[in-house]
């Protein structure tokens, strides 16, 4: 094992020595308690209603595809219309999030759904989202009891439902509402274990750099856009 | 990985005679480049984001102590241990404590340059242990036993024939009158393989394009989902991650990563963007139950205040060597280490030495492209010309270069006769080649000669149709 006390001194040691600063600076403790932001590219400076277009088209550029709901009644008929589709199973794996409570799932008894952690054998998983970024297409998830990062990324399809007022404009737009949630793990302030930015489905370009999708994670984003 | 970066003169011109690598360097690096003109074309701002980036770093390695102090601070707070490593040996040291101290024998990796830097698997593999590759390119080459070739495209030297070949010799379990002619295919049954040793895994090892003080998370910039794969099912995570890499704030990330992905791939965002803050918190149904940063220094600090302090604002994009006419004419492997292109070009010499990695800094034309795209600005010409003149200081080069340079110093102090003895070689030349117009050999040229001619001077020198052209001016003027 390294000695890692040492360590840290003599390379602490070594940076206040090139730097000449005895015991830190004000200034940078300053910025980590006031976080300014940096340049904002205007694309996402738009009224809300211009911020889910764009959000909707830079998803769509990106391979996953999004779809339009009035309510979220209208989840269960709309997922499995999705798979039956597809030709996948009609089963879908489903966070236990109190947000998807609202779900009427026995509307659509022919559809299994399921909830918890993905196995190995989940076809498909259906979670919520705490924001979408129009920026880029970009959808913002949070670990959580209630929301296993397993569900992002094991199942070869992943839905989710993503509520218009939940997009935002840009990650710094989205880094103000999580703070603003007291970092959504408890009120402590601190993230959670796991902030996942999702911008469309896997893809590698690692042979002869032709991309194809489904590398590891999920072949297929499905984004349910569902009205407030 | 013992360096061969020595060795790069016979190693160029192995990468040069290598058709196979030719044709790959013929298509591939101009992909690159074509996307990541349209992406940053795309973005209006682009530029002042770059100098946002290059201001923001500096500003970071002027307060590396408390930036690397508050992140650790915070991820400690969130229930994780940061490992203050000097040297790449007690990087390795670290990691294997910490797998023995669970148990583990197989260990899931993401890709992480790093882990390349410090040659962890060969270390992990001699101590008992598995290590597995998971992104794709990776696994590729850990499967042939070969270092990578780009540093976001490790597999980019090899066609989709050389990975077929590779994964039947690999994979016996499955069928061997399989059809595996498509890319696709390839992918689907990597994935498959590698699903199952996601499974078995007890550790994962992930490296981090950022890390951030204000909160203590690490983050990682993927496309495939394998690193996110490597850090959520095992039951520790360890990040291997180097001190130049952290950034104060979520929104100094937020500017970083529009940087990178642009950068690198030309993409508007990588699929996965992750920040990991310490392990699983009570009640979570996923995640490791360990988290690990293990913090290395490797030379870095003893950068800091130098000349080449500035190659720490470095995120690993790649775009200086998807630019760089060297590197599109030899690859990834005539490097002969872990960084090629000219980011390699400064900093092997700086962690290997000039005496094993001073040909690279000389390998260069200096013709600025490498500097023209870096997102974070790094001068990286004018660094190899640092490491040129260390060479020189420590008496590395070779007697007869030594020789040459001092004559032609000794003639560019003299002008008058600098000018003369140009003038006579030119007309001599001239006159030699009136004929063909050219020469297919001439003496001390032949580095040139062996594989193109040399033009035959016509007329006169640039000095004097400079000074013509100024009293031509001057007269005009009157």
């Amino acid at each position: 094992m390294a000695d890692t006390g040492s360590a840290r001194a003599q390379i602490l040691g070594g940076i206040r020595k090139a730097l000449n600063s005895a015991e830190g600076s004000e200034e940078a403790r300053r910025r980590l308690a006031t976080h300014p932001r940096n340049l904002i590219p205007a694309r996402a400076q738009l009224p809300h209603d211009r911020q889910v277009e764009l959000f909707a088209a830079m998803a769509t550029e990106v391979s996953a595809t999004v779809e339009l709901l009035g309510g979220m009644a209208e989840v269960p008929a709309a997922v499995a219309d999705y798979l039956a589709g597809l030709n996948l199973p009609a089963e879908v794996r489903v966070a236990p999030d109190a947000a998807l409570d609202p779900i009427p799932w026995d509307q659509r008894p022919t559809l299994t759904v399921t909830k918890g952690r993905a196995r190995d054998s989940d076809g498909a998983s259906l979670t919520g989202a705490f924001a979408g970024v129009a920026e880029t297409g970009t959808l913002m998830l949070l670990s959580g009891a209630e929301r296993p990062t397993t569900l992002n990324f094991l199942p070869d399809t992943h839905i989710v439902v993503l509520k218009r007022g939940q997009i935002v404009g840009t990650m710094e737009d989205a880094w103000d509402r999580l703070r603003a949630a007291g970092g959504a793990d408890g009120g402590r302030g601190a993230l959670p274990r796991t902030v996942n930015f999702i911008t469309g489905p896997s893809r590698t370009g690692d042979i002869e750099m032709r991309i194809e999708l489904g590398a590891h994670g999920p072949r297929r984003l499905h984004i349910l856009l569902v009205e407030d | 990985m013992q360096p061969t970066t020595h060795a790069f003169p016979e190693n160029a011109r192995k990468a040069l005679s290598d058709e196979r690598l030719q044709k790959v360097l013929a298509i591939a690096p101009a992909g690159f480049v074509n996307r990541r003109k349209q992406a940053a074309d795309r973005l209006p701002e682009f530029e002042a984001l770059r100098d946002q980036g290059r201001d923001l770093k500096n500003h970071v390695l002027a307060n590396l102590d408390t930036y690397l102090e508050a992140f650790e601070s915070k991820v400690t707070e969130q229930g994780g241990h940061v490992h203050w490593c000097r040297t790449d040996q007690e990087a390795r040291d670290a990691i294997l404590g910490i797998c023995r101290k669970v148990g583990a024998k197989t260990v899931t990796k993401g890709k992480s340059m790093i882990s390349e830097e410090i040659g962890i698997n060969d270390y992990l593999e001699s101590n008992g242990l598995t290590p597995i590759e998971t992104d794709l390119g990776e696994y590729i080459i850990q499967l042939r036993r070969e270092p990578p070739s780009h540093i976001i495209a490790p597999a980019f030297h090899l066609s989709k024939a050389d990975v077929e070949g590779t994964f039947r010799q690999a994979h016996t379990d499955l069928p061997a009158d399989r059809v595996l002619d498509e890319p696709k295919v390839l992918i689907a049954e990597a994935r498959q393989v590698l699903r199952r040793k996601f499974q078995q895994a007890d550790v994962g090892i992930t490296g981090a394009n950022i890390m951030v003080a204000e909160t203590g998370s690490t983050v990682i910039v993927t496309n495939e989902g394998n690193g996110d794969l490597t850090q959520t099912l095992p039951r520790v995570h360890v990040v291997i991650a180097t001190i130049d890499k952290v950034v104060p704030t979520l929104e100094d990330a937020a500017l970083v990563l529009r940087l990178l992905a642009r950068s690198a791939t030309g993409q508007e965002a990588s699929a996965y963007t992750t920040f990991s803050t310490g392990p699983r918190r009570p009640g979570d149904l996923d995640g490791p139950e360990e988290f690990h940063v293990v913090l290395l220094d490797n030379g870095r600090s003893a950068l800091l205040g130098t000349e080449f302090q500035d190659v720490l604002r470095c995120i690993r994009c790649g775009a200086c060597m998807n630019h760089c006419p060297v590197y599109g004419s030899v690859g990834g492997h005539a490097y002969g280490w872990v960084y090629p292109g000219p980011i390699g070009s400064v900093m092997q010499p700086a962690l290997l030495g000039v005496k094993e990695a001073g040909h690279l800094p000389n390998a260069s034309t200096f013709c600025g492209r490498c500097e023209a795209v870096c997102p974070m600005r790094i001068p990286l010409p004018k660094m190899m010309r640092h490491w040129r003149e260390k060479e020189f200081e420590q008496n590395l080069q070779p007697a007869a270069m030594r020789r040459g340079l001092a004559l032609w110093g000794w003639f560019a102090r003299r002008p008058a006769l600098y000018h003369a003895a140009t003038r006579m070689a030119v007309r001599a030349l001239g006159a030699l080649g009136r004929g063909k117009g050219r020469f297919a050999s001439l003496p001390l040229a032949q580095g040139w000669t062996q594989h193109r001619d040399m033009p035959a001077p016509e007329g006169k020198t640039f000095q004097q149709m400079w000074a013509e052209k100024k009293l031509a001016e001057k007269k005009g003027k009157r």
